[in-house]
């Protein structure tokens, strides 16, 4: 391979332009407005860590390159904007990986630098070479290697449009150690070429109007609102759309936080673990319309029996997710905000009483829950009271398992970008160095994040990090001692077995003391407002352990490949 | 289940042919034959995929290889009036005695060329619709095949249209 540097001689040298490559990118990236990379160096790109302090770049050192690559997707949500992370080539990169595939499922507009050996000597198997755009092929929306110098401006250019516009999501950036070492210039901003990739904004007005029409007659409609509504804005349409057809709205798991949870027409989370009177509604609708998402396993259950009585209005900006799962009768291709926006102007006022009438009787029939039964602390009422304290304001992080479909249940978030939560890939781990991310992203808020004792062993060594950047970070730890939804599955579907999931823990105070972050246990009902006031007087990382219940199961729950007809509502004698 | 011929046409960049062979194998499409070369079109290449398929799934594979970065345009000329085209080399043992009636075979029935000829083989050269070149291998099977090499079908509507013969066509 060229590499332009290697002339020699002095009447050359004089003419050399006086940047690296390393800091042609680190211009480029300020071109793009970045203001902080979560990173991790390496020898790969030692040259970019050379020259990144000379920017008014923030860079977060992370303890690991999972950390770097979870902190830029939970700033990227938090914030809207592109989130960055930085590691080496070989283990660095591959560590991105678990990361960028959570975004990936996610639509999480995330930009992956990794350095990489030289160009002489890739595909020799050399010191920690891997070939990480080959690894993250199916994972990223697009990858790209940068050849020269000249290529350098153009691909972060690239890299950051596709990430963020139309359907967003990860695109990695594979930087050779030579190319970084190498000398030239930024080129100017150019009008992007990029014939295959022209993502539908706007939608067809006559699809728009079918779509109109069959709303217009349906007597039992239902909107399923996903990811899309949070991404493109258009919690303001949604609301008023809702308001004039009079159609309630059910809540994917990233959906939430795109609808005002205390709307009265709001049926929070569908699905799996959705409300009872809102999985009857599926079943009961004769229109649904999906603005924003994508019909997942864990939203439809058994596809054949899934929404039986109703026609398909199907929104979205990804023209592949139209059909895939659920075959759509009114297909839209479009930008939810704008399809909203056109629906707005065409639709008049619509009225269905009797149909809401049914679904409130629904919502009464719903089994109580006991506060505080035997005057055990449950799960369940600790995100109650988190909701309640925090005044719903906070930004709030979870990691996977059941204190995840708790909070999804509990912490009724009326604000778009502040429910930040792996739904695609399930990813244990997320929940803390999102936080880390989202509070770097939004200095003036507070994150919350709620884990379980399984998924905060995976990455608490970003406490350190918290502590680092002072980070505003309440880490709630659900403490029941179990990988508690596998034990929840092993309890209803394996006849009790529970094959490795009671899990230990370290003393969690103590840790989070061993790592100066003031730390509480929290036993007793009675302890529960007064921890969580405690954490959120001061700036700056808080952790609180919640002893629990052991055995909570999160309710209802429709099995796996089950349907509506199949939803366990409460907890019955085993 | 049917058999569609779908012309792809994609910038010609480094890797392309990975992209897409890695979304067949990720999403489990089934493809029978691939067909690679320079368009028309400066700096794009047009690829012949034969796959089978429902209608469903042949429309998910259209929409993922549209997500693709590189990819152009895809259409699906199945159904059109195709002209539909492999090339086949066959390498089949021969002898003195069969030589002759192999080579009257091919030349007559399927207007195939011999290309190179040993003591005790001969190198078929066949052109044609797939069908055709399936028909030749089982005719001279019994001679004894030694290789087989096949291009795989690239495709062609007949009359006066093209999938695209300009570059902004293509993104048209």
């Amino acid at each position: 391979m060229a590499v332009e540097t290697q002339q020699t001689g002095s009447a050359v040298e004089r003419e050399v332009p006086p940047m690296t490559g390393a800091r042609v990118l680190c211009q480029a990236l300020m071109r793009e407005g970045v203001d902080t990379i979560f990173g991790y160096p390496g020898g790969a790109v030692i040259p970019l860590y050379d020259v990144l302090p000379e920017f008014d770049i923030h860079h977060v050192l992370t303890r690991h390159e999972q950390g770097a690559a979870h902190a830029a997707d939970g700033y990227a949500r938090a914030t809207g904007k592109v989130g960055v992370c930085l590691a080496t080539s070989g283990p660095g990169a591959t560590n991105l990986v678990t990361g960028i595939a959570t975004a990936m499922l996610d639509s999480v507009p995330v930009v992956a630098i990794t350095g990489q050996v030289g160009q002489a000597v890739i595909g020799t198997d050399a010191f920690q070479e891997i070939d990480i755009t080959g690894i993250t092929l199916p994972i990223t929306k697009h990858n790209f290697v940068i050849r020269t110098v000249d290529e350098i401006g153009p691909t972060i250019q690239k890299a950051f449009h596709l990430a963020i516009s139309g359907r967003p999501g990860p695109v990695l950036i594979d930087f050779p150690k030579d190319v970084q070492l190498a000398r030239g210039t930024l080129a100017p901003e150019e009008q992007l070429n990029l014939p295959g990739y022209r993502p539908t904004i706007v939608p067809h007005r006559r699809q728009v109007k079918r779509a109109a029409e069959m709303i217009r007659k349906a007597e039992r409609p239902l909107i399923l609102a996903g990811h899309g509504i949070v991404i493109s804005g258009a919690t303001d349409e949604l609301v008023e759309f809702v308001e004039r057809a009079q159609v309630p709205v059910g809540l994917t798991l990233l959906g939430i936080g795109g609808f005002p949870g205390s709307h009265p027409l709001s049926l929070g989370m569908i699905g799996m673990h959705g409300f009872t009177h809102g999985n009857h509604a599926i079943n009961e609708c004769d229109v649904l319309i999906g603005i924003g998402m994508r019909f997942d396993d864990r939203v439809t259950g058994r596809i054949s029996e899934f929404a039986p009585n109703a026609k398909v209005v199907h929104i979205d900006i990804d023209p592949a997710e139209i059909g895939k799962n659920v075959t759509a009768d009114v297909p839209v291709v479009g930008d939810a905000r704008e399809t909203l926006k056109m629906l707005n102007e065409m639709l008049e006022p619509q009225h269905h009483d009797a149909w809401l009438k049914q679904i409130e009787l629904w919502r009464r029939d719903m089994p109580s829950r006991e506060t505080h039964p035997n005057g055990a602390l449950l799960p369940q009422y600790v995100v109650e009271r988190l909701h309640a304290r925090t005044e719903g304001r906070a930004i709030v992080t979870t990691d996977v398992g059941q204190h995840q479909m708790w909070a999804a249940q509990y912490y009724g978030c009326d604000i778009p970008k502040q429910w930040l939560t792996s739904g695609g890939l399930g990813t244990m781990g997320f929940g803390v160095p999102s936080a880390l991310g989202a509070a770097l992203g939004c200095r003036d808020q507070t994150v919350w994040t709620i884990c379980g004792d399984g998924g905060v062993q995976m990455t608490l060594f970003e406490f350190a990090t918290l502590v680092q950047e002072n980070a505003n970070v309440k880490v709630a730890i659900v403490n029941n001692g179990y990988l508690g939804m596998v034990r929840q599955w092993q309890q209803l579907f394996h006849n009790r077995n529970y094959s490795e999931t009671p899990i230990s823990s370290p003393d969690f105070v103590m840790l989070g003391q061993a790592y100066s972050i003031p730390s509480r246990r929290v036993m007793r009902p009675g302890e529960v407002d007064e921890a969580i006031d405690w954490a959120q007087s001061f700036e700056g990382p808080a952790l609180i352990e919640f002893v629990v219940n052991q055995e909570e199961n999160v309710y209802p729950m429709i099995p796996s490949g089950g349907s509506v007809g199949e939803m366990i509502e409460e907890e019955l004698e085993w | 289940m049917r058999a569609h011929t779908l012309v792809v046409l994609v910038e010609d960049h480094p890797g392309v042919m990975n992209r897409i062979m890695s979304l067949f194998r990720q999403r489990g499409f089934n493809v029978d034959s691939i067909a690679v070369g320079h368009s028309e079109i400066a700096g794009m290449s047009r690829i012949t995929l034969g796959v089978s398929g429902d209608e469903r799934e042949i429309e998910q594979l259209t929409k993922q290889l549209y997500k693709l970065l590189e990819v152009v345009k895809v259409t699906d000329v199945s159904g059109e009036n195709l002209i539909h085209r492999e090339l086949a080399l066959v390498k089949l043992a021969a002898t003195e005695r069969t030589r002759g009636d192999i080579m009257r075979l091919v030349s007559e029935v399927f207007r195939a060329r011999v290309v190179d000829a040993a003591p005790d083989t001969v190198v078929i050269e066949v052109t044609g619709p797939s069908e055709k070149i399936d028909s030749l291998i089982a005719l001279v099977r019994p001679y004894g095949i030694k290789e087989i090499a096949r291009t795989g079908a690239v495709a062609m509507v007949r009359g006066s249209g093209a999938v695209a013969t300009t570059h902004e066509e293509a993104l048209a």
